[in-house]
């Protein structure tokens, strides 16, 4: 008996540390996350487990590593101080907090904010974005690594809509997607210094979409998304591996699953990727599965979808066949995440959250909550806790 | 209240700087100064912000010190250093060098943001005695500071009109508009000062901005190869000359004045809504001396900027958003006449959002002041209402 504890405590732990929610939709950037388990099937004052004041704007998802979560917000009359924050996540309570000054422009729509991306992280150090081009690294504990100013370094790199794009950590290499109208490019920096391992220049178009990682066998291959379609690079040399070029949209991301993509683009389309050299294979388009603002979702052998009209669509991965549709309380502009027990989790821009059953014939909203505030961000997950932000504050859901 | 320094420590941090040099943060505090483009430096700079931090609050003012003449990156490292050592000996009522900080804030011929900075954490240990230095700061050199002044004035000034009493609340307001250099606060002062108290605010005059220019379009922008295209403009300024503009259709420079609050140029007035089209305004700016300065412009068209002929910056964005301010560029002026040249390209988008095709652009200091033309005329009345600011 005392053994099965001990491995149940082991395992726990073990499950604990694969559970962290290091980046923009969690693993791979694709919003699912199967062993992140006992999440609150009910949003509601009873599990609301915490809930606290931020400093400052924010749209970036929080990073819930280990018993912390990381989380940046952007502050002042026209948002020239960015922070890094801080928290435990049993109560909420600050642990630490780095304020630094904008170096690069800080005028964005204002529907955007400065702290627009979601950081990303390597489980070691946490690597924030902003919408300044400032990008900053801190380890866990708040010490400063490095810091880069991209904006001063390129200084046409901008967005007077604001930039948006989240990194993602592949391998050994963050990667970021600094895509706008003028000086367009993407990069890999070093993990440990910041500087550049490569800079690719990237179509000149206005780009808020975020990176995925797809995995390919051993490899991992980075897809940056635009309006051309999809380039896949190695993230340590940012080499083409292969290119789709059917176009895709600017604002919902992809979703990536082992060597597939879930891309918008024409509605939906999925692609295999291999790493030979050959382009990449169309398993389908389906134009009527077309996302809004929210990226798609992939669960099993399902895709959903959200349109700017708050509609789900669920449609077989396989075939893109469409298997039922169910009116959420939309607009969204957050995207949906779902953990182990299967529930997709989504917040409107009226602050409702809703978690839907996807188990049925077609989906079923099985609890709400009004959080009275406008939600534009994406939830994160971590094992028996969800958590959301607004401009103002951050709410953690538990059992 | 915090236990301070030990006052001998105090006095001779202050009245031996020499000693200072050689203490151990100053290395550090080099070798952050160091960091430059493009990541380098880093690494070395993460070990010295680890060394700087961990010698705890003696290294507060040095680091406040070295901000002056740093990068902004380098400012940021120190920035962080600053706050970490100061928020982990709040924390364990550890020794804060109060009365050096407060002296920091106090004097005016530190950096900025530094004073900025060190404002923020006094207040944190002094909070009463920090408000106390609040309504002398309404000229201060940092914005950061010069609007806290500012908003205290407000707030009278808003009691004094709840008070029915116009005249002191026209003569706070009047103030915190002199005092004013963010714009959401001078846009604030001017409505209360327009629509409760009946006054006149020159606004273009407050911020500077430049009203009368030549004009001339349209030349051809079509793909928005015009953005680099170099027009006749580019190569001479000739006011009496005519050109070959857009289709072989001749083009010539005219006179144009705008009366808006926040002196847009309107290439639209003129020459009516045109797509694929570059257009170039030119002005003149007399200057009282050499001296630094900021040419500040806001265009959602791309555009490029000469000053004396010399290419100042291009951006080639459409129609992503405007708003005053939107780009800086510090220039210097010199004594006498200096020459202006925008050129402002629009696309071929034809949704209604992107008709625009205008561009604002003041001159001042790097607070925000407004600098005039040493021959400026008086701001233009406006012809029709006052239109809004436009949104971004």
């Amino acid at each position: 008996m005392k053994d099965f504890f001990i491995t149940t405590a082991l395992l726990t732990l073990t499950l604990s540390a694969h559970a962290d929610w290091l980046n923009f939709r969690g693993p791979q950037g694709s919003g699912y996350a199967p062993e992140i388990s006992d999440l609150p099937e009910t949003l509601a004052e009873s599990t609301t487990a915490w809930k606290v004041a931020l400093p400052g704007r924010g749209l970036g998802s929080p990073l819930l590593i280990g018993d912390r979560v990381y989380l940046t917000a952007a502050s002042g009359p026209e948002q020239k101080q960015l922070h890094i924050l801080c928290f435990n996540a049993a109560d909420g309570s600050p642990v630490w907090e780095r304020k630094f000054w904008a170096t690069g422009r800080t005028m964005s729509h204002n529907k955007t904010n400065v702290a627009a991306p979601t950081p990303a992280s390597d489980g070691e150090r946490i690597y924030a974005l902003f919408s300044s081009n400032d990008l900053i690294c801190v380890d866990l504990d708040g010490n400063v690594k490095w810091m880069r100013g991209l904006t001063l370094d390129y200084p046409n790199a901008s967005n007077s809509l604001g930039m948006a794009s989240s990194p993602i950590v592949a391998g050994d290499t963050l990667v970021a997607q600094i895509e706008n109208d003028s000086e367009s490019f993407a990069a890999g920096f070093d993990l440990l210094t910041g500087v550049n391992k490569w800079k690719i220049d990237r179509p000149k178009a206005a780009n808020w979409t975020s990176p995925t990682v797809l995995e390919i066998g051993e490899e991992k291959v980075v897809c940056l998304q635009s309006s051309k379609g999809i380039l896949g690079v190695v993230p340590s040399t940012g080499s083409s591996v292969f290119t789709f070029g059917g176009g895709a949209s600017t604002i919902p991301s992809s979703a990536a699953v082992g060597d597939r993509l879930y891309i918008p683009s024409n509605g939906l389309t999925a692609i295999t990727a291999t790493t030979d050299g050959a382009d990449p294979k169309k398993m389908w388009n389906e134009s009527a599965q077309r996302p809004g603002t929210a990226s798609p979702l992939v669960i099993g052998e399902k895709v959903y979808t959200i349109n700017n009209a708050g509609v789900l669509s669920c449609a077989d991965r396989s075939s893109g066949e469409r298997i039922w549709r169910t009116r959420l309380k939309g607009p969204m502009s957050g995207s949906p995440v779902a953990g182990e027990n299967g529930l997709l989790y989504i917040f409107n821009e009226a602050g409702v959250g809703q978690v839907v059953d996807l188990s049925g014939e077609e989906g079923k909203i099985i609890s709400e909550i009004e959080l009275e505030e406008t939600i534009l961000s994406t939830p994160s997950l971590s094992t028996g806790a969800l958590y959301i932000r607004s401009d103002k504050h951050l709410w953690k859901f538990a059992n | 209240m915090r236990r301070l320094i030990p006052f001998a420590l105090l006095v001779t941090t202050l009245l031996l700087p020499g000693l200072a040099s050689a203490e151990a943060w100053t290395e550090p505090l080099n070798q952050l100064k160091k960091v430059g483009p493009e990541g380098a430096g880093n690494e070395a700079a993460a070990e010295a912000w680890q060394t700087l931090t961990d010698q705890g609050s003696a290294i507060i003012i040095p680091t406040l010190d070295a901000m002056e003449g740093s990068s902004p990156l380098a400012k940021n490292w120190m920035r962080t250093a600053v706050e970490t050592v100061f928020a982990n000996e709040l924390q364990k009522e550890g020794e804060l060098p109060a009365a050096e900080i407060r002296a920091f804030v106090a004097d005016r011929e530190n950096e900025p943001n530094a004073r900025f900075l060190a404002f923020d954490l006094y207040s944190q240990i002094s909070p009463d005695e920090a408000a106390k230095m609040v309504p002398d700061m309404l000229d201060d050199p940092s914005t950061g500071l010069r609007r806290n002044a500012v908003a205290q004035l407000i707030t009278e000034g808003k009691k004094a009109l709840d008070a029915g009493n116009k005249e002191e609340a026209t003569t706070i307001l009047g103030k915190a508009l002199d005092g004013a250099r963010d714009v959401d606060q001078i846009d604030e002062i001017a409505k209360l000062l327009r629509e409760k108290l009946e006054q006149k605010v020159d606004l273009p005059k407050h911020f500077g901005f430049l009203m009368r220019w030549q004009v001339i379009a349209p030349f051809d922008n079509t793909d928005r190869e015009g953005f680099e295209e170099v027009f006749p403009p580019e190569n001479e300024i000739d006011l009496d000359a005519t050109y070959k503009g857009k289709e072989e259709k001749e083009v010539s420079w005219q006179a144009y004045t705008t009366s808006d609050d926040y002196g847009m140029v309107d290439f639209n007035q003129p020459y009516s809504p045109l797509k694929q089209v570059v257009g170039y305004a030119y002005t003149e700016f007399d200057s009282a001396e050499e001296r630094a300065a900021q040419i500040r412009l806001g265009c959602k068209n791309a555009w490029k900027i000469w000053l004396n002929g010399e290419l100042l910056f291009g951006r080639d964005e459409y129609h992503r958003g405007m708003r005053i301010d939107q780009y800086t560029l510090p220039i210097i002026l010199k004594k006498g006449k200096n020459t202006i040249l925008v050129k402002a390209c629009q696309n071929e988008q034809e949704q209604d959002w992107t008709v625009q095709w205008q561009f604002q652009l003041r001159v001042c200091d790097s607070t925000g002041t407004a600098i005039h033309s040493t021959d400026r005329q008086p701001t233009p009345e406006p012809e029709a209402a006052t239109r809004r600011r436009p949104n971004q």
